[in-house]
Order: structure tokens, then sequence, then C-alpha cells
């Protein structure tokens, strides 16, 4: 029986917490009860938004229509969601992704999905927002590689596209800026947070299985998975950076990663932690795609990673059975959200 | 007498530079720094203790302090003197989000 005291602290600390994202319930604080209050800091809070650019319906539509338009590329063939497809689970199903020319990149596409509650983006983390991000890749040379002079042209002589930016920014030009934060504003909405361990942690006690509560106690141990380390609550990551000890670090030319970004020699190697929310729609996995499955990726951190130079300390060697990997593996196909259609823009081709 | 006066007279004006070193000490808690913001004198100590159940880092690349303190676990500490003045900023790599300032003054 646990003491009424307790819990009642515990629910009042969680109420603050659901406002943050910061995680403060030790393991040895959870009950893996359905809808328990030393849960409720899992519940992802309202989508946070910068105060420039708060999402209109104006700006979320003109951002999905910019969002799937191909002719945001230098050769007119590549659109955002060519790399974050919502067919491969806002990735693209490639181990590493492939730019301008497909050209092979040294990363995988990391997901869009609730990016929104990161507090740095890309893999790396080089850049701190989404309006920061969005602009990116558009004029990365490896990337959408575009002339940005000529996307300006062209979408100030679209009439539909005007129009549609005259709504969402009434006042501001079309830019790289008011691109970006219309690209931002539909990143915004796609959002992962009622999959089965978001009911189950709301009191459906019949929304996650028995093995799958028992992953979710593995998941958290630090004794036994020790994955909440990392991919905390509430979007399943930190938003950290850690040496996960995967093979490709012993590469020659091996990618440095936050390394560039913080010469810090604990940095080398490091790559940011992905939110594990709707993971299972994003195969394969880690920032270089060397894994297939999750239960690949368990299997990676049960034996402490594979290249050990300069290994994060926050890991270390599982002692997990097969039973147990496979626990963990069900909690994590409880992470994502029962998915609807998803709707294509028309994309305005008139003049 | 005019001896005593004079070494009073020297000890006042020279006050403002007798200051005594201190050690603070900040807290790694929640994966976050116990405090945002700090401002010591020049040539005080700060003590970073780790009190998550997990590793922490702590480092700067300011101008008027640049050092990595490297990774240590729960209940281990590590000290720097700052010996220039200036704004430093803090952070943990492992954990971008814990951020601090401590602000060196004269």
């Amino acid at each position: 029986m646990k003491n009424p005291l307790k819990t009642a602290l515990i629910f009042a600390l969680c109420s603050v917490l659901q406002t943050s994202l910061v995680t403060a319930v030790q393991f040895k604080d959870m009950v893996f009860k359905a809808g328990h209050p030393s849960l409720q800091n899992w519940i992802l809070p309202a989508v946070p938004m910068p105060k420039d650019n708060i999402s209109t319906q104006a700006s979320i539509s003109l951002g999905k229509i910019l969002f799937f338009d191909t002719r945001l590329s230098g050769d007119g063939n590549m659109s955002c969601a060519s790399c974050h497809n919502p067919l491969f689970g806002w990735s693209d199903g490639l181990p590493t992704a492939k730019g301008h020319k497909s050209k092979v990149l040294a990363r995988a596409n990391p997901v869009i999905t609730n990016t929104a509650f990161n507090s740095l983006q890309m893999w790396d983390g080089r850049k701190k927002t989404l309006e920061d991000q969005a602009s990116g890749p558009l004029m990365s040379g490896d990337e959408m590689a575009v002339n940005l002079p000529v996307l300006i042209a062209f979408l100030n002589n679209n009439k539909q596209y005007t129009d549609m930016f005259a709504k969402a920014y009434p006042g501001q030009e079309i830019n790289i800026t008011t691109i970006a934060k219309a690209l931002a504003s539909f990143e915004r909405t796609i959002i992962s947070d009622n999959s089965p361990f978001d009911q189950w942690v709301k009191g459906d006690k019949k929304a996650m299985t028995t093995q799958q509560i028992s992953g979710f106690k593995l998941f958290s141990n630090p004794d036994k998975g020790n994955c909440e380390v990392c991919h905390s609550a509430p979007n399943f990551t930190d938003n950290g950076f850690n040496n996960v000890g995967l093979a490709s670090f012993g590469d020659k030319d091996a990618d440095m990663g936050r390394y560039v970004q913080k010469p810090i020699g604990l940095m080398k190697g490091a790559f940011k932690t992905p939110t594990l929310r709707d993971i299972t729609l994003s195969a394969p996995y880690f920032h270089d795609g060397s894994s297939n499955t999750l239960l690949e990726v368990v299997e990676h951190y049960r034996i402490g990673g594979i290249i050990k130079d300069n290994l994060s300390p926050n890991l270390k060697a599982l002692t997990l059975s097969q039973a147990e990997m496979n626990d963990i593996v069900a909690f994590m196909e409880a992470l994502t959200t029962k998915q609807e259609p998803f709707t294509l823009p028309i994309i305005p081709l008139s003049h | 007498m005019k001896t005593i006066l004079s070494i009073v007279c020297a000890i006042t004006l020279m006050s403002p530079y007798l200051h005594a070193a201190e050690t603070y000490e900040i807290g790694q808690k929640d994966k976050d720094f116990t405090k945002k913001e700090l401002t010591i004198k020049k040539g005080d100590t700060v003590k970073f203790k780790n009190l998550d159940p997990f590793f922490h880092n702590v480092f700067s690349l300011s101008d008027a302090k640049f050092f990595d303190l490297g990774s240590f676990p729960q209940g281990e500490s590590k000290e720097v003197v700052f010996d220039e003045t200036g704004e430093v900023e803090v952070e943990c790599a492992i954990h971008p989000n814990m951020r601090m300032t401590i602000k060196v003054e004269e």
C-alpha cells in the first residue's frame, strides 16, 4: 500500500510537471497502474509555439501546401515530403537520406512527428527552432538546393500563393522567413499523443496488454532496460546527445555528430535522442539507419553498444532475457497513435 | 600613531581587493542546474554536484572561462575556479537544456 500523502505529493508534482518538459519522477516512485498519478508527467502538454508565429488555419494550410510542393527544390522534383513522407511515418524508409540528384547523405531523415516539442532540431542539434530548421534543407546544396531568389519570384508570381501568404502573414513579404514560418506551422500539427500508452496513462486499463505494461517497467527501470535515462517523459526524449556505440563510429572519417556544434570530447559521435512516439512507423532506426527492427535496437543496447570508444557514460550493458527484450519491444509498439487517413493538399498550379 | 593610522587607511582603501575567495555549490538535479544565474567574485570557486541518478557533464566555451569537467555520476562533484571577470555560460553537453550563467565580477 503506497503512502497516501506521498501519492498526493507525486500527483501535485506531476500537475506542475505537465506544464513543462522535465522528468522528475524516479523509477522507485512510479506505480505501473493505468491512470496512476505518478505517471501523469507522460502526458504531452499543449503544443508550444513561438510568440511571433502562433499557428492559424491560414498558416497551417499554407505550410501544408508548401511542404508538399516539389517546386521548392532546385530541380523541381523534391519537396519536404520527399524525405518526411507521411507514407513512411514522416521519414522515408531509407537507411540514410537521398538528397539533390539522389546523392546519398550521411544521416537518416529524422521524423517530424512531435518535433514541435523539441528544444533543438536536427540529429546534431544545430538548429534551435522549427522555423530555423525549415529553411536549412531548402537551401542546402546537398538537399533541396533551391535558388532562393528564383523561388521567391515564383511564389510572388503565383496568385494563389500570394493570396495565401497575405492571409497567413498579412503585411509581411514572401521571403525565407515567412516560408519557414508556414512550414513550421504545418509541422506543429504532426503530433502523436493518443497512443494506447497515452490512453493507459489517462486511465484506460485495457489500452495496454500485460506484456506492454511489463515492457514499460523494464523500459523505465535503470537496472534493466535503462531506456528512460534518455527517452524520458513526456515525449520519450530528453533532447540530449549521446554516443550510443554504433558500428559506424568505428569507420574511417566517422560522423562526429554533435561534436561539430559543441567541441567537447564527450560529444564525438553523439547524436540527439529521438522520440519513440510512432516509432513503429519509421524503420530503419538510429541516425545511420543501421537497425531494421526495434528488437535489433534493444539488442544493441543489451550488449552495451558495439564501438565503445567515447561511449556515453549513461549507457551500460543490460541484463535482459529474450522475453524481457520482447516485452520492451511490445511496449514501444504501444507508443504509436492510430493513424488516420491523411489528406494531401491541392498544389496551386495557376500563375 | 602615524604608522598605525597609515595601516588602517591602507586596509580601508584596499578592502575591496581583500575579498576572501568563496566556494559556491550548484546542483545538477532533474536534468537542470539548481540555479539559472549566479554572481560571484573573481577568484571564487563553483562546485558542481550531480544529484541525479545518471551521469552529467559540465562545460563552458565562454571567453571568460573555457573548461570541460568531463562526466561524473550521482554524488560526485567537480570544482572550477573562476579567475577572470566576465559572463560564463555553463552547460551540460549530454543534456543541452541544462544551462546557467555565472557572472564573475571584480
